[in-house]
């Protein structure tokens, strides 16, 4: 059989048409130009700051502290440097990524029990290729390997929920202290909201042709990869993922921006502030039916923030988005009795909210 | 020669199913080529991540996009 090699994201794996492959590079020049590269991006990400103000306020003379100049700063500073942190984590999640492919999780995971594996496999939902078109035939191998389905959910739920996208755009917009935060509790919601399900015992919930899956073998198909051949699918990666949501990364920001530059300070806080109590569940609620990626969202949150509207509240409206959607919920109506998807939403949505409100109170 | 080209309908499956068409026709061979989208149809084939190819019952790759020339040496 001819050898094999594991796949980036299922629904964007790259294309091959190109016959020729690149030429395989030695270990040593490909340590040395990923370190160049690295010191280039950064050389040229500490410049963002000045040359956007040098932009807006000398170039274009647009007057500092006007409307206008806040708004076109925010544009030609957020931007780049968005686009360039994009870039930089969907590369190195790209080359980790070949040392995790669906079936090495699903292999791992099937050993495990319930608890440790809610938490192993939130943690593998982080960095195992997925995507939402993908989840029906990860979900039946689970089940075919006999993982407990409790487990599977923790997966089902981390891997939308805690993306490499919304972090790298909440640290780039909010700084590290709310992505580490947004870490945290979407694998928390994971683990519980896993665990949970698993305790209630579902599995006479879940349509009856998948149950008959466990007699299914699944042929196993691996190959070594090189160093060369992980950097490779890295810059795959980038060339896809990238190439895919700079459009929404441009619309979000500039969104963003005219909030930022236009809307009067303080204006969320009645509707999202943290007086409005109904406020986290309705971000919830308004959330499901809204599909965007993360990359469309933050700027937009971002700018929500800035204008009053609270921390918590708009952290449930993203977890809302990102991981409660509904184009996911029919697709696994395929296999998943509608009894379950219910439970599904309610136990993940409750976990959101848990934490909007536990935001609002603590920050 | 029967080739089975696996995947609920995304655009990379898509792209398998043309590599698959043009490696059939690179290499001049008889071998009929079916999409299954069906998701039960592709989990009893024993593929769980698509896009997936499955060439006379046997799976030669599965979650990712093959390249050509891999696909000519399955069915050559």
């Amino acid at each position: 059989m001819e050898p094999l090699r594991p796949s980036g994201c299922n629904c964007t794996a790259p294309s091959a048409d190109q016959a020729a492959t690149p030429q395989k590079m030695p270990w040593g020049r490909v340590a040395m130009l990923s370190l160049l590269g690295f010191g280039l991006w950064l050389a040229v990400y500490r410049q963002l700051d000045p040359f956007s103000s040098y932009l807006t306020h000398t170039l274009l003379t647009i007057e500092q502290g006007s409307r206008l100049g806040e708004a076109v700063r925010f544009f030609l500073y957020d931007t780049p440097k968005v686009m360039m942190l994009l870039t930089l984590i969907v590369f190195v999640i790209g080359v980790l990524r070949s040392f995790f492919t669906q079936e090495r999780t699903r292999r791992y995971l099937a050993g495990r029990r319930e608890s440790a594996g809610n938490v192993m496999a939130a943690l593998l939902g982080i960095v195992t290729p997925f995507c939402s078109c993908s989840a029906v035939p990860l979900f039946l191998g689970f089940v075919q390997a006999g993982i407990p389905l409790g487990v599977t959910f923790s997966f089902l739920i981390a891997a939308p929920m805690v993306n490499e996208i919304a972090l790298v755009l909440l640290y780039g917009l909010l700084g590290w202290k709310v992505a580490a935060l947004y870490l945290v509790t979407g694998l928390l919601i994971a683990i519980i909201a896993g665990w949970v399900i698993g305790r209630l015992r579902l599995e006479t919930w879940i349509e009856e042709w998948v149950q008959a899956l466990r007699a299914v073998e699944a042929p196993v198909l691996e190959q070594k990869l090189t160093w060369p051949d992980r950097i490779d699918q890295g810059r795959e990666a980038v060339r896809d993922i990238v190439g895919r949501v700079w459009i929404y990364v441009i619309v979000g920001i500039a969104v963003g921006a005219f909030i930022h530059g236009y809307v009067p300070e303080d204006f969320m806080a009645s509707i999202m502030g943290k007086e409005a109590w109904w406020s986290v569940p309705a971000a919830v609620v308004v959330g499901i039916p809204m599909y965007s990626n993360a990359a469309g969202i933050v700027p937009v949150v971002e700018a929500l923030l800035g204008k009053g509207a609270a921390l918590g509240t708009v952290l449930a409206f993203m977890m809302s988005v990102i991981a409660l959607s509904l184009p996911e919920m029919i697709i696994l109506r395929k296999v998943l009795k509608p009894k379950l998807i219910a439970v599904f939403v309610l136990v993940v949505g409750s976990g959101i909210v848990f934490t909007g409100y536990l935001f609002n109170i603590v920050v | 020669m029967e080739i089975k080209v696996c995947g609920p309908g995304c655009a990379s499956c898509e792209k398998t199913q043309k590599i698959v068409e043009a490696a059939v026709a690179a290499k001049g061979i008889a071998a009929t080529v079916i999409k299954v989208k069906d998701f039960q149809e592709i989990a009893q084939l024993g593929v769980f991540s698509t896009p997936a190819v499955v060439v006379d019952g046997q799976v030669k790759c599965v979650g990712r996009v093959p390249k050509q020339s891999e696909v000519e040496g399955w069915i050559g």
